[in-house]
């Protein structure tokens, strides 16, 4: 009874935590892509606007929650719920220190992909009962991305695995304390990162939702708080992807001198910069040019690298 | 196993949708994400410029032409002001000529920057629509200065401009165009090479020398085609004889094509502004002309090169102090005329590319 | 410089796939209403764009039932100028490969860029300014 208190009272804690972050990041990205364009961003609300973010979420929460007449009534109202706890799922494995972590399950990385792509579904579900030509053209460019995106990530992950010999994400940390994983698997961690932005729909892969040709995608219908959820899925997801590489990759917690929760925070948060970057200065794929990309490049690259990784440890291992 | 069915459909874009310039509507026929059949839908802001124009006097007419193609208002007054000047045989002061030239140069660069910022935000890149936002800020700074208005500026008069301009004009004038070669630089480091941009526009929508002239294009988009046709060379309106410049074209007339040849307009234009500055000569701004003009019975056409293409008032006049029929020959809407040929087979996405480079503005394809 | 040459309405296909050898492009296809005389007046500009060949063709038509071929054929440019001479004058193009309204809605009566037009239910503005 007491430990599952204690694993609920934790999950509270991420989900306030998650909260928390992900206004964090909005706040960050709008402030990010405000200097990279020569403006300020938000200025007005609390210091340097950092209070906007609040006023915009109660403004959000406020607005009518409308829901179009022809849609699939049940489906248009599950799938933003789904798209939030897939979301949320991920960070109850993921380490932030050694001792952070509601529950270190000994297949956290399987766990975690899991998961993080039941996304695709609530994608679909709310392309699909939205019974709007652009929402489902948005939820099926989704599905034919993220799920060809899958295979790279995972194929990239795979040698990590194979390094430390276990799929927990405390273990795969600590099997790093001499080195990051990053120093033996560059290419992993580069098709890692590349897919992973794909996985979460960001510039230059950000096509399911291409506002300049779908409006808004497959969430063109939601309004009110059930647009905020999957706003919300998105940076969280964001978050998932970068904490996993800075785990998985970059010797997560691991780092001398600074407390170890700190380490994790730079090494996520100097990621999520990345992906900001990237996102800010590059501009949008086709659909099929962004297939081709998976297929025809991260795909043979990665089974490359694992072949590669996996004979390197059978000769020198 | 039953066979799978698959089903084409309609996909309405526009007359909301944040790609189509305005208030253009396409109807594609799509099959997936290919394009089968695209039907452009106009005249959501048709206002009857023609028709209003019969019953205005010949200088009401002239903020009406602002409302055309509101992002090169400039252009649009010189049009329609030379088109008169024409048929009532009115002689311009030298110093208009240079201070007309110099406007039309300068809103050739505001308007390329609109489309380039606008065609980088359709490709899904932000940040270089903000970029040219503030270089533009500039130039409706510097017509603020002289004409009043930063947007419909009803600046040119029969016969002269509405205003002299100051010294801090030609001073503004000339630092900005010092300073803004550098700026395309800046735009050209995002875009031009990047490898994502190029897949996107590269071998694109590509309109073939024939199929450019049949459709009558003008423009950039002509000379994109590769046909070295520029209205200032090929039929010289104002004192444009007396400027050195090169007139840009592209090869093979895809959407990168129309890229690069509008980015090296814009140079070209800085070129003009330079020499326009260094002859700016003294004297009047502005010729007699009557308020109440009466226009001697006949017919005119004066094609000048606005920033989309040909742009032309065709006047007929019965003598009477308003036009009997007035025409307007507004590029974008000519230019249009290709899409629906031209999107077959293209994707969705290469929709708003392709749109994107045409550069229309519905204000003058509606008029 | 601007060669003007007025044509039957019949000749109209034959004078232009002649004309079409020495001037390439099209750069409007107008009308102008002439009530009096009874008649519409097509104009077409065409011009080379190799040399400065510039031409004005013009065609009467008699005001009611107005109708000529179409010149889509020669040029594709004519396409839309056509439908929007049809949307605004009335003229049928025959031979035209899709003569719909253009600018106004489908279903608008009248032509209103003919003189005697009266848009329904709107009171003719004084004439303050003579």
């Amino acid at each position: 009874m007491i430990p599952l208190a204690i694993m609920l009272f934790k999950s509270v804690v991420v989900l306030a935590f998650l909260a928390v972050t992900t206004m964090f990041l909005v706040y960050l990205e709008r402030k990010v892509s405000a200097h990279f364009q020569v403006r300020y961003g938000p200025m007005r609300v609390g210091w340097h606007g950092s209070l906007q973010l609040i006023a915009d979420a109660l403004k959000l929460l406020m607005k009518e929650d409308i829901i179009p007449k022809m849609a699939d009534k049940w489906v248009f109202l599950t799938a933003p719920v789904l798209v939030f706890v897939s979301a949320y799922l991920a960070y109850l494995v993921i380490p932030f220190s050694p001792f952070l972590v509601v529950k270190d399950l000994n297949v956290g990385v399987l766990y975690v992909l899991g998961v993080t792509s039941l996304t695709v579904l609530a994608i679909l579900m709310a392309g699909w009962s939205s019974n709007n030509k652009y929402a489902l053209l948005g939820g099926l460019r989704a599905v034919a991305q993220i799920i060809s995106y899958e295979i790279p990530l995972i194929l990239s992950i795979i040698p990590v695995i194979m390094l430390a010999g276990s799929l927990s994400l405390s273990r795969i940390v600590e099997a790093q304390h001499t080195f990051p994983f990053i120093l033996l698997q560059p290419l992993g961690f580069l098709l890692y990162l590349l897919s992973a932005t794909a996985e979460v729909n960001r510039t230059p892969f950000d096509i399911p939702e291409a506002e300049s040709e779908l409006v808004a995608g497959y969430n063109i219908e939601y309004s009110g708080m059930r647009f905020v959820m999957f706003f919300f899925a998105e940076y969280l997801n964001m978050f998932t992807v970068c904490a996993l590489a800075a785990t998985l990759f970059l010797g997560g917690w691991q780092g001398p001198l600074l407390p170890a929760p700190v380490w994790f925070f730079l090494k996520t948060y100097f990621l999520v910069l990345v992906l900001m970057w990237m996102r800010w200065t590059l501009p949008r794929l086709r659909i099929d040019q962004l297939m081709d990309f998976c297929w025809k490049g991260l795909l043979p690259l990665s089974l490359v690298n694992l072949i590669l990784s996996a004979l390197w440890m059978v000769f020198y291992g | 196993m039953t066979e799978l069915k698959t089903e084409e459909y309609y996909l309405s874009m526009g007359p909301q949708h944040p790609s189509t310039h305005g208030v253009l509507r396409l109807l594609l026929k799509l099959d997936g994400e290919v394009i089968l059949q695209a039907t452009p839908d106009m005249g959501y802001i048709h206002r009857g410029l023609e028709k209003i124009a019969e019953n205005r006097l010949y200088l009401q007419i002239i903020p009406f032409t602002d409302r055309l193609d509101y992002l090169s208002s400039m252009s649009n007054n010189l049009a329609y002001v030379l088109a008169v000047e024409k048929l009532a045989n009115i002689a311009v002061p030298p110093r208009v000529e240079y201070l007309r030239v110099i406007m039309a140069e300068l809103n050739r660069i505001a308007s390329h920057l609109i489309w380039l910022g606008t065609l980088a935000l359709d490709l899904g890149a932000i940040t270089p629509f903000l970029y040219c936002f503030r270089e533009r800020e500039q130039v409706l700074d510097l017509f603020e200065m002289s004409a009043g208005a930063r947007l419909t500026y009803n600046y040119m008069r029969f016969g002269g401009v509405a205003r002299d301009v100051s010294t801090e004009f030609i001073k503004g004038t000339a630092d900005f165009i010092k300073k803004f070669g550098s700026k395309i630089t800046e735009y050209e480091a995002l875009l031009t090479n990047n490898p994502i941009f190029l897949a996107r526009t590269k071998q694109v929508g590509i309109i073939t020398p024939k199929q450019a002239i049949g459709y009558g294009l003008s423009g950039p988009l002509l000379r994109a085609s590769g046909i070295k046709y520029d209205l200032r060379r090929a039929l010289p309106y104002s004192i444009y004889e007396k400027f050195s410049f090169d007139i840009p074209t592209g090869e093979l007339g895809d959407c990168w094509d129309r890229y690069i040849v509008r980015i090296r307009e814009m140079r070209e234009s800085i070129k003009i502004i330079d020499q326009a500055l260094a002859g700016l000569p003294a004297g009047d701004f502005k010729a007699k002309v009557p308020l109440n003009l009466k226009l001697p019975a006949g017919e005119t056409y004066v094609p000048i090169e606005s920033p989309r293409g040909e742009f032309g008032f065709y006047i007929v006049s019965n003598g009477t102090n308003k036009p009997y029929r007035l025409k307007i020959r507004a590029p974008s809407f000519c230019n249009l005329s290709i899409i629906s040929n031209l999107l077959k087979g293209w994707k969705v996405a290469d929709v708003v590319a392709i749109l994107g480079t045409f550069d229309i503005v519905l204000g003058e394809v509606d008029r | 410089m601007i060669e003007e040459i007025k044509i039957g309405k019949d000749e109209i296909l034959d004078v232009c796939l002649k004309l079409k050898e020495s001037c390439d492009f099209l750069a409007f296809v107008t009308a102008v209403d002439y009530p009096e005389r009874g008649l519409l007046e097509l104009v077409y500009n065409l011009r080379s764009l190799t040399d400065n060949k510039n031409v004005i063709l013009k065609v009467e038509l008699p005001r009611e039932n107005p109708e000529i071929s179409s010149v889509a054929v020669v040029w594709p440019a004519a396409e839309w100028h056509e439908r929007e001479i049809f949307d605004l004058f009335g003229v049928k193009f025959s031979g035209h490969p899709d003569l719909r309204r253009i600018l106004l809605p489908e279903d608008w009566q009248g032509h209103p860029l003919l003189k005697d037009y009266v848009k329904p239910g709107v009171i003719k503005r004084p004439e303050t300014i003579k």
